[in-house]
């Protein structure tokens, strides 16, 4: 119930909580919101000695239109993803996939930022941030770089973010409008399975969470959806070992990856 | 009635609890208070070869740890019901030590204690605490348990059995009807473990005065003075009058907190040891562990039926599991509040229960909201519809067939049952026919054809349920193991300016005592009820009293409080008499006053209470004073009804199961605030609605709790319920003064069936027969494809 | 680490371990019980209060993150011994039995009446999704939500 003593650091930009991750190393853990390290931390799950609090540093917050993308800031909260007009009008896939995380109460602490860090592979916004090929902003020791969607989320809980790095930003193409469905584990509701779809050009991205110990694409339907149409989710499993738990089978976690993915296609 | 009975006055207690004003034991704070952590077992079974407690004594903040080594491990919590094997060898009860000594028997058995000024200091501390286990196998199936080489719970018994228990008629008798039977439906299930989780952890603080040599024990409890008659008689043999208990606010009971656990006479212990108050609060996961699990029960079941319908025989054997030792009330839940109810609303000839009870390497079990009884209506309510439908039969039409004919227990006799008890007062095909005229049962059909046709699944389940509550009399209860009476006590105290105050050994933790009981003293006494107070929770304030649980307080405790009334208003007419300078004959008492019979001479309740205590002008020979003390035996359990249904949609791609509509028609026999009655009904339905689709305690077989937390011990939701339509049937009780019979677990018992039966109605034609509770997406999913391939049953 | 946390109006300002979660800060050091804790997982939302006006779960909110900021508990929502009117309609509507849920409850219902005034029966349940109550079934919890939404309605 309680976490382990730590010592706190609150970040007033984000080059001096990468000064100070560079100087604990893996002693330190980045606070955002809170809303899943703060659980582990109370279970003893996870006992960082250091915790650096980024979560008031305004340059990671807000919605922004850049062009042809959504630039997102990493502190952004779900409830304001969710309720956003700007995300709603050129990537809804996002903010209906915010809107199914956890509670109300969740939402408005939990930051984006923060839950794609954490990679919990049953989270809902990795389905909708393969599907609509955001790019996730990272900045480190170095300076900034990009990450695509499809190379961020590397395995449970693992992100490809290097040793120092912390996520500034998240950039969402416009054009980003689909589905977002989810079948909730009945008592954490987190997704069972997720699968966000949205259409690009004459075809389709679909992205899957839940399914795997990674989030993916699922490239199978995509490949055949020009000629095989809503048929096309039949694949949505093909090739991806499927996690087997006490709500759900891999057999059944298959079963309600193809369901959902051709209810996701039948609704675009 | 009056002005307030059967009216739904608001609640007196809302205006703390909207607040945040509530009393919880957890809201206590006492100076000097110490904190306690526990050090709990990681394996289900295990030799403790050595703890080391060093480090954890020196840490900082640390005021004291011990062990099942130090004094406290020779106490050990008691068993209050004895429940002997049907040979008539006794029932096999292990010491249960307040702290694991020599061996740890399930996953969180408590092994050390840490006190600390601070609870973080203490979970610190508890870190550091080194014990030193030897693995050894475990068992957690109760079945499993029985098999020959099957790992021994308790060394010094042969097997796992705590006792082999049967009721009903003679066992071959039953078996030849079952053969004889021109249909017979059998079942095989798991009646599904759960965690009751009532949303206030357990919280207790002991405060040893050195001065006086005497204790207050502040604890979250459903029964303050059985509490601490376990505790002084049976557990840490202090003076009973040494420990005075206070209970105030408590935050959901549903069974859990009726028990005396290991830990509340730890912590009284400790504060003598340590010389300060000391407080323990559990977390959830403590919860999940320690808190007394329910059901868990193997079934094999089956009923036989004659060519029109009629039930013949019932027959089921069980395997019901105790965990690792026995607790409070344990031996009773899955006999004789169990077996008893076989008989449900049905004129069945012949029934025969065995019950198993083994010990497990699991978190004891004991009594869960229903305790027994939904166990009961499950295996019976599942047995008659799956009949009907096998033989054809409407579902309907086969409980009518089968139905008790009316009874009132006044003209016509109590029924007797083959199953030990008689029930009191009865119109169950009036329930039935209630409920029928509210579902639209004929309309439901059609729309339920429509929608296969369109492929979609529609199913309705119905549940008609007895259960036996206002528990107990004490002389039956007794003869049957009980170590306790089951009475309660009632004292009304009128002050001298007429207020009254009511002190109850029932103690509400969510009912609404304070604005019932003081509903039915306003009417009784014709005052307001502002002028009422009811106190409960506290034994220096209250005589002796059993406390709050199997649907007992209105029966039991309103009824030693209307006795005390009635001993209050015959001496208040003594002393009218007196006043108006008449017969006692000549008076009758109406809105608050004696009137002279004929005239309009009269006197007030007011003033004759006030008379009472300025004693001038008085009877001569009568006392002054107007206060009494009752306590109510009841003569037998009260015996509430009812019909419900549930409609529900079943997504066949995906197994989830919606529940459309549930409709609950209750016979409670009078009812004193509607709006309360309903509220029970509400949260009984879905808490069986939680056993039915969402609750289960999952154990590995190496007895590691998979469900320890609510990420995967799965609680219903708003979302996951629809509203609960409510309505009435009125059978009075025949044998208590206020005519009721108690409904705060009759949702819980009824519900699961009709949901199970909604879910197998809705996909028999898919060849679906049965699905194991919880029906989870997958389970429904599985029990689908099974069918669909030959099989029928999950 | 000092923190000083406007509650129910008033600035307190105290030394804190940064592993304080809010909710004990306001049980233990203010002395403001009505906040309950009922889980260890963040589920069951009895901890519920408004930070910066949004609903929160105290439980999951470290108290130096609430250093500087605005919150409101059960106990700041009654005015001068005026219940709020959703106090009102959970007393009206019997959506309370036991008690200790219903803080946290009042408190997400004044988030869920705050998005949706008007809000429907599914708006209400899925809007309750972070908080369990054991006693109701949660029907006269929604009926209470659904009669404060009338009463503010009222009174606007």
């Amino acid at each position: 119930m309680i976490p382990a003593t730590f010592e706190y650091k609150r970040a007033q930009t984000v080059e001096e909580a990468i000064q100070w991750l560079g100087q604990y190393g893996d002693e330190a853990k980045v606070l955002a919101g809170g809303h899943s390290l703060i659980p582990s931390m109370k279970l003893r799950l996870s006992r960082p000695a250091v915790l650096i609090d980024i979560g008031r540093i305004e340059a990671l917050r807000g919605i922004r239109e850049e062009g042809d993308v959504l630039a997102i800031g990493a502190n952004t909260t779900h409830a304001v993803i969710a309720s956003s007009p700007l995300v709603e009008a050129h990537a809804n896939v996002l903010s209906q996939s915010a809107g199914s995380i956890g509670d109300v109460q969740v939402r408005n602490v939990g930051t984006i930022g923060g839950s794609l860090a954490h990679a919990d592979p049953a989270a809902d916004y990795p389905a909708a941030i393969l599907a609509s090929e955001a790019v996730i902003v990272v900045q480190g020791p170095q300076g900034k770089r990009e990450v695509r969607a499809e190379d961020f989320f590397v395995g449970m809980f693992t992100t490809a973010l290097e040793e120092q790095e912390i996520i500034v930003e998240v950039r969402v193409p416009k054009g980003s409008n689909g589905v977002y469905l989810k079948f909730k584990q009945p008592a954490s509701r987190f997704a069972l399975v997720g699968v966000a779809a949205v259409k690009r050009g004459g075809g389709v991205n679909v992205g899957i969470t839940g399914a795997s110990d990674t989030p993916y694409r699922a490239k199978a339907v995509e490949q055949a959806y020009p000629q095989e149409g809503v048929e096309a989710a039949k694949y949505a499993a093909e090739g991806v070992e499927m996690l087997e738990d006490h709500f759900a089978t891999a057999e059944y976690r298959a079963h309600l990856a193809r369901v959902l993915t051709r209810r996701a296609l039948e609704a675009l | 009635m009056g002005k307030y009975i059967g009216k739904s006055v608001y609640r007196v207690e809302d205006d703390r609890f909207v607040t945040g004003k509530g009393k919880y034991t957890d809201d206590i704070v006492l100076p000097g208070m110490v904190y306690v952590a526990f050090v709990r077992s990681p394996y289900a079974h295990a030799r403790i070869l050595s703890i080391d407690t060093s480090q954890a004594r020196a840490a900082e903040g640390v005021v004291g740890v011990f062990t099942g080594e130090d004094e406290c491990g020779q106490y050990g919590v008691p068993c209050g019901w004895q429940v002997n094997f049907k040979n008539g060898e006794t029932m096999r009860e292990p010491k249960q030590p307040l702290l694991a000594v020599g061996k740890v028997r399930f996953v969180g058995e408590p092994v050390a204690v840490v006190v600390a000024e601070s609870m973080a200091q203490a979970r610190d501390a508890a870190e550091l605490v080194q014990v030193d286990y030897e693995e050894l196998p475990a068992v957690v199936d109760p079945k499993a348990a029985m098999e020959p080489g099957a790992p021994l719970v308790h060394d010094e018994f042969p097997d796992n059995a705590a006792f082999d228990w049967c009721l009903g008629n003679d066992r071959a008798e039953v078996e030849a009807a079952l053969a004889n039977a021109h249909h017979v439906t059998e079942l095989r299930y798991r009646q599904n473990r759960l965690a009751p989780n009532a949303i206030e952890p357990r919280s207790y603080i002991a405060d040893y005065n050195a001065v006086e040599d005497k204790w207050t024990l502040y604890t979250a409890t459903q029964n303050p003075h059985l509490i601490r008659l376990l505790l002084c008689a049976f557990t840490l043999g202090i003076p009973e009058h040494k420990v005075h208990v206070v209970s105030y606010d408590v935050g959901g009971g549903f069974g859990s907190k009726i028990f005396h656990y290991r830990e509340e006479a730890l912590v009284t212990w400790l504060s003598k040891q340590v010389g300060r108050p000391v407080k323990w609060t559990a977390d959830r996961s403590e919860a999940f562990l320690m808190d007394c699990h329910g059901r868990d029960h193997v079934v094999h079941a089956r009923m036989g039926f004659d060519a029109e319908g009629k039930i013949v025989a019932v027959l089921a054997d069980e395997y019901c599991n105790m965990g690792a030792y026995l607790s409070t009330f344990a031996p009773a839940i899955p006999t004789y509040l169990h077996g008893t109810l076989f008989q449900g609303l049905y004129t069945t000839p012949l029934i025969h229960v065995n019950v198993i009870a083994p010990f497990t390497h699991t978190t004891p079990v004991d009594a869960l909201r229903g305790a027994g009884r939904p166990e009961a209506t499950y295996l019976l309510e599942r047995l008659i519809e799956t009949g009907a439908r096998e033989m054809g039969m409407d579902p309907v039409e086969i409980r009518k067939k089968n139905f008790i004919p009316p009874f009132d227990g006044v003209e016509t006799p109590g029924y007797q049952t083959q199953v030990a008890l008689q029930y009191d007062s009865g119109n169950y095909e009036g329930a039935l026919n209630k409920l029928l005229s509210i579902v639209d049962y004929e309309e439901f059909r059609a729309q339920q054809e429509a929608a296969r046709k369109e492929g979609r699944y529609l199913g309705i389940g119905f549940s008609t349920y007895i259960e036996a509550c206002g528990i107990a009399p004490s002389a039956v209860v007794g003869a049957l193991g009980a170590r306790a009476g089951l009475y309660e006590v009632g004292h009304v105290r009128v002050q001298p300016t007429g207020k009254v105050s009511v002190y109850t050994g029932s103690h509400s933790h969510g009912q609404g005592h304070e604005t019932t009981f003081a509903q039915i003293v306003a009417d009784m006494l014709g005052i307001s009820i502002d002028d009422v107070e009811v106190v409960h929770g506290d034994t220096e304030k209250v005589a002796f009293g059993m406390g709050t649980y199997g649907s007992r307080s209105l029966a039991v405790g309103g009824s030693a409080i209307v006795k005390s009334v009635e001993k209050i208003l015959e001496k208040g007419a003594r002393i009218a008499a007196h006043k108006l300078e008449c017969a006692v004959e000549d008076l009758e008492y109406s809105e608050g006053k004696w009137t002279v019979k004929g005239t309009d001479r009269s006197v007030s309740f007011g003033e004759v209470a006030l008379t009472a205590y300025v004693p001038h002008v008085y009877p001569q020979g009568e006392e002054p004073g107007l206060d009494f003390s009752s306590f109510y035996d009841p003569v037998n359990f009260t015996y509430p009804f009812g019909a419900h249904a549930a409609i529900v949609e079943v997504d066949v791609e995906t197994g989830k199961v919606q529940i459309l509509r549930y409709v609950a028609v209750d016979d409670v026999g009078n009812v004193i605030n509607p709006m309360i009655v309903d509220g029970q009904v509400h949260g009984g339905v879905v808490h069986g609605i939680g056993q039915a689709l969402l609750e289960e305690v999952v154990y590995d077989s190496d007895g590691q709790l998979l469900t320890g937390s609510y990420m995967d011990y799965t609680m219903p939701r708003a979302d996951d319920v629809p509203f609960i339509e409510t309505d009435r049937t009125t059978t009075p009780c025949p044998h208590n003064p206020l005519g009721v019979k108690g409904v705060g677990e009759a949702g819980t018992i009824a519900s699961p069936a009709a949901i199970v039966n909604a879910v197998v109605d809705a996909l028999w034609p898919l060849g679906v027969r049965d699905i194991q509770m919880p029906l989870t997406p997958l389970r429904v999913w599985q029990a689908i494809q099974k069918a669909s391939n030959g099989g029928s049953q999950v | 680490m000092k923190v000083s946390i406007t509650v129910n109006g008033r600035e307190y300002t105290h030394e804190v371990e940064p592993r304080m979660s809010l909710a004990q800060y306001l049980r233990e050091v203010l002395r403001l019980t009505g906040t309950h804790i009922g889980c260890d997982t963040s589920s069951c939302g009895a901890c519920t209060v408004l930070l910066d006006g949004s609903a929160v779960k105290s439980c999951t909110v470290l108290a130096v993150q609430a250093d500087g900021r605005e919150v409101t508990t059960i106990e700041g929502l009654a005015r001068n011994g005026t219940l709020h009117p959703i106090q009102q309609a959970f007393k009206e509507m019997h959506g309370l039995q036991c008690g200790f849920c219903t803080p946290g409850m009042i408190m997400t219902a004044y988030e869920i009446l705050k998005q949706h005034p008007q809000p429907t029966e599914e708006q209400i349940r899925h809007g309750l999704e972070g908080n369990f109550c054991r006693c109701t079934g949660y029907h006269n919890i929604v009926r209470s939500i659904q009669r404060a939404a009338e009463l503010m309605a009222s009174n606007a």
